[in-house]
């Protein structure tokens, strides 16, 4: 069996290639694969869409990836008081955004992971978000139709991973990432430490080895 | 202005706090809402719910003790009280969407008559607006709180007949808690429930923008 450690964060973004989808977990600085993210600058993949909860904080985050001008489009809920790249580049026209309400962005993803082509919500109806979606009544309650989101990567940040890459976060850090590791074709996770298979009892496994292909130790660089 | 005195923001959040029952699932929103867990009346527990992914917050961390995995939806570093949970983003916002939570309050730029809500992008304003969790905690949540300033700040109402502002979510409003009075919003209007002291029911109707019935 091949192994999904990878030995280097370099490595572990090698098949990343320009125009890719990619999901970035995090939340209030917390939980961001900042290491992954520092790698794929430097890998220099262009043309990328992102799908995030917001658009970068300051000098941290997503917003080296806009400061590189690899990002194209962001799908996002927040984009945030502080993300003055992404600001720069989206006055300047040279990135769209999506924006979507942070629980329906969270739905349209687990949507993707289970198999399902879409769904009806009362989110949104009569704002701005319901532009150009269908609406019907259920129940008598007006709804629109909301899609699935998909990604051919997720760059997640866990606490720690066992040899198949069974994962588990700490406290907040949670957020976005399990539901990112479904949802992608193929999850990258950054982790503070890899222990050997067996050591995490699996009452405590978050994410499942089966939505996880690639693992990279990284001690974790926080934004504050 | 050289007006009468109005309840200060810590004060709002005060009145508002008096209005979350015992034991109840809260999520509290940015601004005057974020100042509510400071003002809880004595003997009562409140499990505050984050967005992402902690039920059962308690009091903002002290200098030296903060954890910065540990965070509000506000990013403060905030601590745990006994009987707190961690779970991801999405059901979190299961919890919101799905008639889970028992209040949420919010933050507004303006309220209708009917109860809508807007409070996400001032019109106009540059940049991409900021949805976060708005729409989805006010879609769901079994009571919606407002916690804002009665008027703006050249003196125009905040609760108006229509939203002009970009709407948050259709009639979902259920209580009004600003610096000079409490209304709720009902089949036959805004009713009003309290004020602010010092202030009368014609001052007050003379800084709404709806009808009120007393």
């Amino acid at each position: 069996m091949k192994s999904k450690i990878c030995v280097t964060l370099d490595v572990a973004v090698d098949s990343i290639s320009d125009g890719a989808r990619i999901m970035f977990g995090g939340f209030g600085g917390s939980g961001f694969p900042n290491n992954l993210i520092q790698a794929l600058v430097r890998r220099g993949t262009k043309e990328l869409t992102a799908i995030s909860n917001n658009c970068g904080t300051r000098d941290g985050e997503l917003s080296p990836l806009f400061k590189s001008g690899q990002i194209r489009h962001i799908i996002a809920a927040f984009p945030g008081p502080h993300s003055f790249a992404f600001q720069e580049r989206h006055a300047a026209g040279e990135v769209t955004i999506e924006l979507v309400p942070q629980g329906i962005l969270c739905e349209r993803m687990r949507a993707a992971a289970a198999g399902l082509l879409g769904f009806y919500t009362t989110v949104g109806v009569a704002t701005e978000v319901a532009a150009g979606k269908e609406e019907r009544v259920i129940n008598g309650q007006r709804c629109i139709l909301e899609m699935p989101i998909h990604a051919d990567f997720a760059f997640i940040k866990a606490d720690k991973s066992d040899g198949l890459g069974n994962l588990t976060y700490r406290l907040a850090a949670r957020n976005f990432n399990p539901i990112m590791a479904m949802a992608a074709a193929t999850t990258i996770a950054e982790v503070e430490e890899v222990v050997p298979v067996g050591a995490i009892d699996p009452e405590v496994v978050v994410t499942p080895a089966i939505f996880v292909h690639r693992v990279v130790v990284a001690k974790g660089i926080r934004y504050v | 202005m050289s007006e009468k005195q109005r309840l200060s923001r810590d004060q709002i959040a005060a009145r508002a706090a008096r209005e979350l029952p015992d034991g109840a699932f809260v999520n509290l929103g940015w601004g005057i809402p974020n100042l509510i867990a400071d003002h809880l009346p004595a003997g009562i527990t409140v499990y505050f719910h984050s967005e992402n992914g902690i039920l059962g917050m308690g009091r903002r961390a002290k200098p030296g003790e903060e954890d910065f995995d540990l965070v509000d939806a506000m990013k403060v570093p905030v601590t745990l009280i006994p009987g707190a949970s961690f779970f991801h983003q999405a059901d979190a916002h299961l919890m919101t969407r799905g008639g889970h939570l028992d209040v949420a309050v919010l933050g507004a730029f303006q309220v209708s008559e009917r109860g809508d809500l807007a409070n996400w992008k001032v019109p106009g304003a540059k940049g991409a607006g900021a949805i976060g969790g708005a729409m989805d905690i006010a879609a769901g949540t079994k009571r919606v709180i407002v916690c804002m300033e009665h008027t703006t700040r050249d003196g125009q109402p905040k609760i108006v007949r229509q939203c002009t502002y970009p709407l948050t979510c259709l009639a979902c409003v259920d209580t009004i808690v600003t610096d000079l009075a409490v209304l709720d919003v009902t089949e036959r209007g805004l009713l009003l429930r309290d004020l602010a002291p010092g202030w009368s029911a014609a001052e007050v109707q003379q800084r709404t923008g709806a009808p009120l019935s007393f």
